[in-house]
């Protein structure tokens, strides 16, 4: 038998067809009912590229039950009647989990009975990696599930000289293979055809438990009625994970295995060693390697630029400067347009139509809807420039040059980015905390990176800063304001850096962590898949934070506009008595009302509630009512203090600094003196006072508990901090 | 290979180790040290008796690259991981 050559056409039809004659006589299947197909492989396998090519945008996103992993699916066209829903299992080595995020896919596998359970695997293999690739294989073999080897990446292993004699190894590996390049989309064709058809269990198996374990395997395989000794195992090897088992269930194969004096470690040891031995007999027969001076990996001579002592940080930063130029600056213009087509509408809204529940939809909803929109373009940016990052295999590299640095904070390599991003805007940063695979990691790094001071705490910065710290010139250049915005940046980096070395003395893991990974080879980024993950996080933002931060917004409305009673109504048409007396122009009437209004709502009455608990902080009702109102967005304070602020001041007074300053205490003297103000921007650089990141951080770690102990920690480092700085300096 | 020789002996004066492996230098696998972490590397293709050469190391020291086996497989792990993965003489 020839050996078979790397396909070219786009379609696979040539390669293929010794694969189709070898399935001629399987009937294809009942068109009527929807397959179930899992797509699984080790990371780096192209696992994701194949996924994209067979389900272009029809992807969704949802949840496995219990874990925070993302559980993707999509509806694939197979033929013109077949169709088949495709879910894409996280990446992994074997079938022995490490982390949660691989727990997943035993939880799904081993389940026979379970509605979710697949009718077959097709398993991604990377052919320049084919040893160890195929050790997952043979694992899903031996379980006997019905499986498709999609074997990728060929163009990479013909570049490294590796010869693969797929029929040969079709016949050792007992299922179709189909060669393919997924990422240019070559096998699609062929693969889809095979996906498509009945497919039996695989004919051969990879390993058998040695005999002596069988009296236990029996037990526990006619107790859960299990169709093979090898599932038994797994059941022994990891009864205390399985998440569908009863505890009665546990405890009974934990009575066995104790009687029997099951060892897991050896035996998980020796089994891997032992499917070593086999594969390297399988490959023997069927894949010859000729080494040339041609072939010897360009990913290393690259690596000598880009992971250079020097060099190598240079680039690095180079790449992160100009991510954060993106989030910070490039976003602004898209962002612009969002936000005036927002305010465009609700004017719209505002003077076409009347009635009690045009507020509500313009100030509550609208603004809640524009508050959402607002996070596209930098959430679209930021993972443009991570998917390209990604998909070149370069994020591997960061990680390899951070994480000697970052591990000593309990962070992770990869943690740079979000806390990069983080200066700019902590929702597409936490988002991005995603990419580190480790739990730990990810939850210190998304629990942190809200402390990075971030644009929209710029506002409030500058107006309270402006205020109380004068232009002078330091060393003749310098900018003593600039030096006090600085100083803010910096307090929110240590803070971020400190909560993070507490946490990772303060969190217990099950799972060990560690950082044996591939190391991926330099690649082109494929365009598709760099848009498919916009347009996937755009969408997950969108309908699932989104939801959250919508309804925060309408109860802020709420609080800002309506009182007890009717007390806002009395409120008015007092100002208007007052008004009408000192002869003021409707302008000035208008902002007094507003202001008002403002003291007499909910948000207002709360105010003064949080009066006494803020006054040691030196702050008084009104910065109690910016507190709440800027829950919403933190420049939003900067518009309540200038509201509220506006009574009893003259009309010509415009910019909220004049009427800061011109506020007095109940001594006549400046209300904002320069320890009022750094204890408010204190504040502002520690407390979490934003709904939308409490929205994502529920989003990405899938429950209330890490967005409610962070909003608990950060304001409480908010107060301390703040009452510190206000007693030590008043 | 058999099970054993997983965990070292621990009469060996002080065996050498992936994480002493000068850049470029080979060495070839003998046993792995920490239990747990050798399911882990064991599934990464660390097998006892496989040659492992070192690649290169982040600029800070740690962690390292190796190259696995005579394929052109690239693994990354930090040095106190190396330092559990014992050679032969």
């Amino acid at each position: 038998m020839a050996r078979a050559s790397l396909i070219t056409d786009s379609t696979g039809a040539a390669a293929s067809a010794l694969t189709l004659e070898a399935l001629r006589d399987v009937p294809p299947r009942s068109p009527r009912t929807l397959t179930r197909i899992a797509l699984i492989g080790n990371p780096n396998s192209g696992k994701s590229s194949l996924f994209n090519q067979l389900t272009g945008l029809n992807q969704k996103v949802g949840n496995f039950p219990g874990v925070t992993v993302d559980r993707k699916t999509g509806i694939s066209q197979l033929t013109a009647q077949h169709r088949a829903e495709i879910i894409d299992l996280p990446g992994t080595y074997s079938l022995y989990p490490k982390s949660l995020d691989e727990k997943v896919i035993t939880d799904l596998l081993y389940d026979r009975t379970s509605e979710q359970y697949p009718d077959f695997v097709v398993v991604t293999v990377d052919a320049s990696n084919i040893r160890r690739n195929l050790l997952l294989f043979t694992q899903l073999a031996d379980l006997g599930l019905p499986a498709v080897l999609a074997l990728n990446m060929m163009d990479v292993a013909e570049q490294h000289g590796i010869q693969i004699d797929i029929s040969a190894l079709q016949q050792e590996l007992g299922v179709p293979i189909i060669p393919m390049n997924a990422r240019k989309g070559v096998g699609i064709a062929a693969l889809k055809i095979v996906m498509a058809r009945q497919l039996g269990a695989p004919t051969k198996g990879f390993f058998s438990p040695s005999d002596d374990l069988l009296p236990m395997l029996r037990q526990i395989r006619y107790y859960f009625d299990l169709h093979n000794d090898y599932l038994a195992l797994h059941y022994a090897h990891q009864f205390r994970q399985i998440s569908f088992l009863t505890p009665d269930d546990r405890a009974y194969i934990q009575e066995l295995v104790e009687k029997y004096d099951f060892q897991p470690t050896a035996r998980q040891a020796q089994e891997t060693i032992d499917r070593y031995a086999r594969i390297n007999d399988i490959l023997l027969n069927t894949v010859t390697v000729t080494r040339t001076e041609q072939n010897e990996p360009y990913s290393n001579r690259i690596d000598k630029v880009l992971t250079h002592k020097v060099w190598g940080y240079l680039i690095f930063f180079g790449v992160l400067f100009l991510m954060f130029q993106a989030v910070f600056a490039w976003a602004s213009y898209p962002m612009e347009l969002i936000d005036e087509g927002v305010t465009w509408i609700n004017q719209l809204v505002q003077t076409n139509f009347d009635g009690p529940l045009v507020s509500l939809l313009t100030e509550g909803v609208l603004a809640g809807l524009g508050g959402v929109l607002i996070f596209i373009p930098q959430i679209a940016l930021l993972f443009a420039f991570i998917a390209v990052l990604e998909e070149t295999g370069y994020m591997a590299r960061v990680t390899f040059m951070m994480d000697c640095i970052m591990r000593k904070f309990g962070l992770n390599g990869k943690s740079v980015v979000p806390l990069i991003s983080g200066v700019a805007c902590a929702v597409p940063a936490i988002m991005s905390a995603r990419t580190i695979e480790n739990w730990k990691d990810r939850i210190i790094t998304i629990f942190v990176t809200p402390l990075m001071s971030c644009s929209a705490r710029i506002p409030v910065y500058t107006v309270l800063i402006a205020l109380v710290v004068p232009p002078t010139k330091v060393l003749g250049i310098f900018n003593l304001q600039g030096f006090a915005l600085m100083g803010l940046y910096l307090l929110g980096f240590f803070a971020a850096i400190f909560s993070a070395l507490a946490l990772k003395l303060l969190l217990r893991t099950q799972n060990k962590s560690y950082f044996i990974m591939e190391f991926p080879v330099y690649r082109w980024p494929r365009w598709k898949n760099v848009g498919i993950t916009i347009v996937e996080k755009v969408k997950t933002f969108v309908f699932q934070a989104g939801k959250v931060i919508v309804a925060i917004s309408v109860i802020l409305w709420v609080l800002a506009s309506y009182g007890p009673g009717d007390s806002l109504a009395r409120a008015e048409s007092r100002v208007r008595a007052t008004a009408a007396q000192q002869q003021l122009t409707p302008t000035e009437t208008d902002i007094r009302i507003a202001s008002e209004k403002l003291e007499n709502s909910y948000a207002g009455l709360f105010g003064h509630l949080l009066e006494p608990a803020i006054r040691p902080l030196g702050f008084d009702w009104k910065i109690g009512i910016a507190l709440i109102t800027s829950f919403a967005a933190r420049e939003v304070f900067v518009g309540t203090i200038s509201t509220i602020y506006s009574v009893g001041q003259d009309a010509d007074m415009r910019t909220v600094q004049q009427k800061l300053a011109a506020e007095k205490d109940e001594n006549g003297q400046p209300f904002f003196t320069p320890a009022r103000a750094f204890s408010l921007l204190v504040f502002y650089v520690f407390a979490m006072q934003c709904m939308s990141t409490l929205a994502v951080v529920y989003r990405e770690t899938k429950g209330w508990k890490w967005p409610l102990l962070q909003l608990l920690y950060m304001t409480g480092l908010a107060y301390v901090s703040s009452l510190i700085v206000y007693q030590v300096f008043k | 290979m058999p099970v054993s020789s997983i965990s070292a002996s621990a009469k060996t004066p002080v065996p050498r180790s992936v994480k002493d492996l000068r850049l470029g230098e080979s060495g070839t696998i003998c046993c792995l040290q920490d239990p747990e972490m050798a399911l882990k590397l064991l599934e990464m293709g660390c097998i006892p008796g496989t040659q492992v050469r070192m690649n290169s190391r982040a600029p800070l020291g740690c962690p390292i690259t190796l190259v696995v086996g005579n394929e052109d497989y690239t693994l990354s792990l930090r040095v106190s991981e190396a330092a559990t993965i014992l050679l032969k003489d």
